[in-house]
């Protein structure tokens, strides 16, 4: 039993090395090709931050049960608080290129700040927002989402059109950690180990005392309590511990972004950083399911892209992209899709596993006589 | 096993204890005194009050009068998992499992409190991790085993058989390592068969842990069979205690079961 335990873990962290080694080589071999440049880098910046959103809700929204739609709150404070950090050292003189290793270690001082004040606000959040359940607790986190974005706006020194002393926008891109496209390759790798190891930390956190706690307040509440779980703490740390990673992917948000304003994390907005949004994800992956998030977010990018800028937009008929202009349409339609054909998700509570998988796979497709299914995508996702 | 050995205090105490929901008094000066290693029941009517006892004695609801005193320590004011914590562990009435989770997770949910291990060795999987949840799993096994539910260890707990729920609900509460066991309606839907293998299960328990137990129970043959002594409610007021041949011949108690006499039509009816 242990020896499995233990080699699962091996064989997990070297194929995740591996996998990681060899997306930074690849990086570096395609590094001047520009579609690579203009288009992958870009999109997969974007897929981290969205991975790492999509499986901190998963945390409260699936593992714990409790809905909430503030969660790109925390994101914006993570996104400005890193943001405003890069900006005092750059003033202060302490890198002026954005490169060497002064720079990189500013860079993950940034990313912890983001995650730790973030998490800040979620405890003094989570307090007297978590007495409440179910539509009262989506309603006061919703709040919380609207609030923190007006309060952002009213910084003397994180205005609502950018950052630098409310006007230039475009100051952030050129001093602070706003990333153009070489700076994006460059820091690729950032990135993409912020994103592992934080999915790895919500895995630990989750196959833990802190998982089952969390996981036996989703199923029962007046039964956790009378197992002896502190259900009102475990509540708080978890709605923290999730705002945490919010917070680190408001972080690379604000990385891969030339600019930085508050309308991207604003309700009315029909972006990608929308609360709404984000809870598409973690349903369509699977509410309880790590690695669902991931697909998921994957997808839900892809979609997301792909309405935007794909080239088989403008072939459609004029009324589809009459409903493609407005993408909450879209995401709106996905999620009723996934409630009437597969109301669990994807991949419903099921966590991919790298030694069970393939073996479950190989049975299941056997059991069906051969009818496949999207299953395996999970495999390279899982592996991200 | 009538006798039992009487030490000072009891293990658990309730003085006074009362609510009140607005104008209804609930439960009204409710005294009950449970001894280590005793058995004690609690019967009365649909209504009479049973469940709130129990609610009020796991902090569920906090009494408007009177106290609770685990150990000769007055509880008053504690929230439910410090119940647990002092030692006060229950089972519900109608099944409360963590439906989703295994049924060793069940288990081994309940060993939270027990387990010292920070958030920091949980997610850098130090040490301290591996050897408390290695120790973990050997105690959840060893209490799985005792309800042999060891072969239904990584099923659902949802997927297990009513009988097994019941005694999954069981093992789970003596996980939280309690002084006191309440069993609120242990063989409610049970057939003979499970019953008198719950009947066996409660008595391994007693044996194996020394705990005091308080039960609910509408089967009468087995409240007669495992109790030593009888606590009878009605209208939330204790109108009976004693041994259990006093309590099945205690007018009071047939009455508040089967109804007043007066017109002599009732009464006929019912015996």
């Amino acid at each position: 039993m242990k020896k499995t335990i233990r080699r699962g873990y091996l064989v997990n962290t070297a194929v995740l090395v591996a996998v990681y080694i060899l997306c930074v080589v690849l990086a570096n071999v395609f590094s001047e090709v520009s579609n690579f440049k203009l288009i992958l880098t870009p999109s997969i910046w974007q897929c981290c931050y969205l991975i790492i959103l999509a499986a901190s809700l998963n945390l409260v929204l699936g593992f714990m049960g409790q809905l909430s739609l503030g969660h790109c709150g925390f994101m914006a404070i993570g996104a400005y608080t890193a943001a405003l950090i890069s900006l005092a050292f750059q003033r202060a003189g302490v890198y002026d290129e954005k490169s060497g290793i002064v720079f990189v270690l500013i860079l993950f001082l940034c990313v912890i700040c983001a995650g730790v004040l973030a998490a800040m606000f979620g405890v003094l959040v989570g307090i007297p927002a978590l007495r409440l359940k179910g539509d009262y607790l989506a309603i006061i986190t919703l709040g919380f989402g609207l609030i923190i974005v007006n309060v952002i706006n009213n910084l003397p020194f994180a205005g609502q059109n950018g950052l630098a002393e409310g006007v230039a926008s475009s100051s952030l891109y050129q001093n602070g950690l706003g990333f153009g496209t070489t700076a994006k390759v460059t820091y690729l790798w950032v990135a993409l180990a912020v994103t592992i190891i934080c999915v790895a930390l919500m895995f630990m956190f989750i196959r833990s005392k802190y998982g089952r706690a969390v996981r036996a307040i989703r199923d029962d509440e007046i039964a956790a309590s009378a197992a002896g779980i502190n259900t009102g703490y475990y509540k708080v740390l978890t709605f923290a511990f999730s705002a945490f990673f919010a917070g680190i992917a408001g972080a690379l948000y604000a990385c891969s972004n030339s600019t930085l304003s508050t309308a991207s994390f604003s309700f009315t907005n029909g972006s990608i950083l929308n609360s709404t949004f984000v809870v598409v994800m973690v349903v369509l992956g699977g509410m309880g399911s790590l690695t669902g998030s991931i697909v998921s977010a994957v997808i839900m990018f892809v979609l997301n892209y792909q309405i935007a800028n794909g080239s088989w937009v403008s072939s459609l008929p004029g009324f589809i992209q009459g409903v493609f202009t407005y993408p909450m349409l879209v995401y709106a339609i996905v999620l009723v899709i996934i409630i009437m054909f597969r109301p669990k998700g994807i991949f419903g509570t099921y966590e991919f596993s790298l030694l069970r998988t393939p073996g479950e796979f190989v049975r299941w497709i056997k059991g069906l006589g051969g009818k496949k299914k999207a299953k395996p995508e999970g495999k390279e996702a899982a592996a991200q | 096993m009538s006798e039992v050995k009487r030490e000072d205090t009891p293990v658990l105490e309730t003085r006074g204890l009362g609510i009140s929901f607005g104008g209804l008094k609930a439960v009204q000066d409710f005294n009950i005194k449970l001894y280590k290693g005793e058995l004690a029941g609690l019967i009365g009517p649909n209504g009479a009050g049973k469940t709130t006892v129990f609610n009020l004695l796991t902090g569920v609801y906090v009494p408007t009068e009177g106290s609770v005193l685990l150990n000769g320590e007055v509880l008053n004011g504690k929230k439910t998992h410090q119940f647990v914590a002092a030692g006060i562990a229950r089972t519900f009435q109608n099944i409360r499992l963590f439906k989703q989770m295994s049924v060793i997770d069940n288990v081994k949910a309940a060993f939270a409190k027990d387990i010292k291990y920070r958030m920091g060795a949980a997610l850098f999987r130090t040490p301290a991790y591996w050897k408390a949840e290695a120790a973990m799993e050997e105690r959840a096994l060893e209490l799985l085993d005792i309800f042999n539910l060891k072969e239904f260890a990584n099923q659902s707990a949802s997927s297990l058989p009513y009988g097994a729920q019941r005694k999954l609900e069981i093992a789970r509460a003596l996980a939280t390592d309690m002084k006191v066991l309440l069993l609120d309606e242990p063989a409610a839907g049970m057939n003979p068969t499970e019953t008198a293998e719950l009947v066996e299960c409660i008595s391994i328990v007693r044996e194996r842990f020394g705990i005091a137990i308080l039960l609910i129970e509408h089967d009468m043959s087995l409240v007669m069979k495992l109790c030593e002594r009888i606590t009878v409610l009605d209208y939330g007021q204790t109108i009976a205690e004693g041994g259990p041949e006093e309590i099945a011949n205690n007018p009071r108690v047939i009455t508040a079961y089967l109804g007043e006499n007066d017109d002599g039509e009732d009464g006929e009816n019912l015996a």
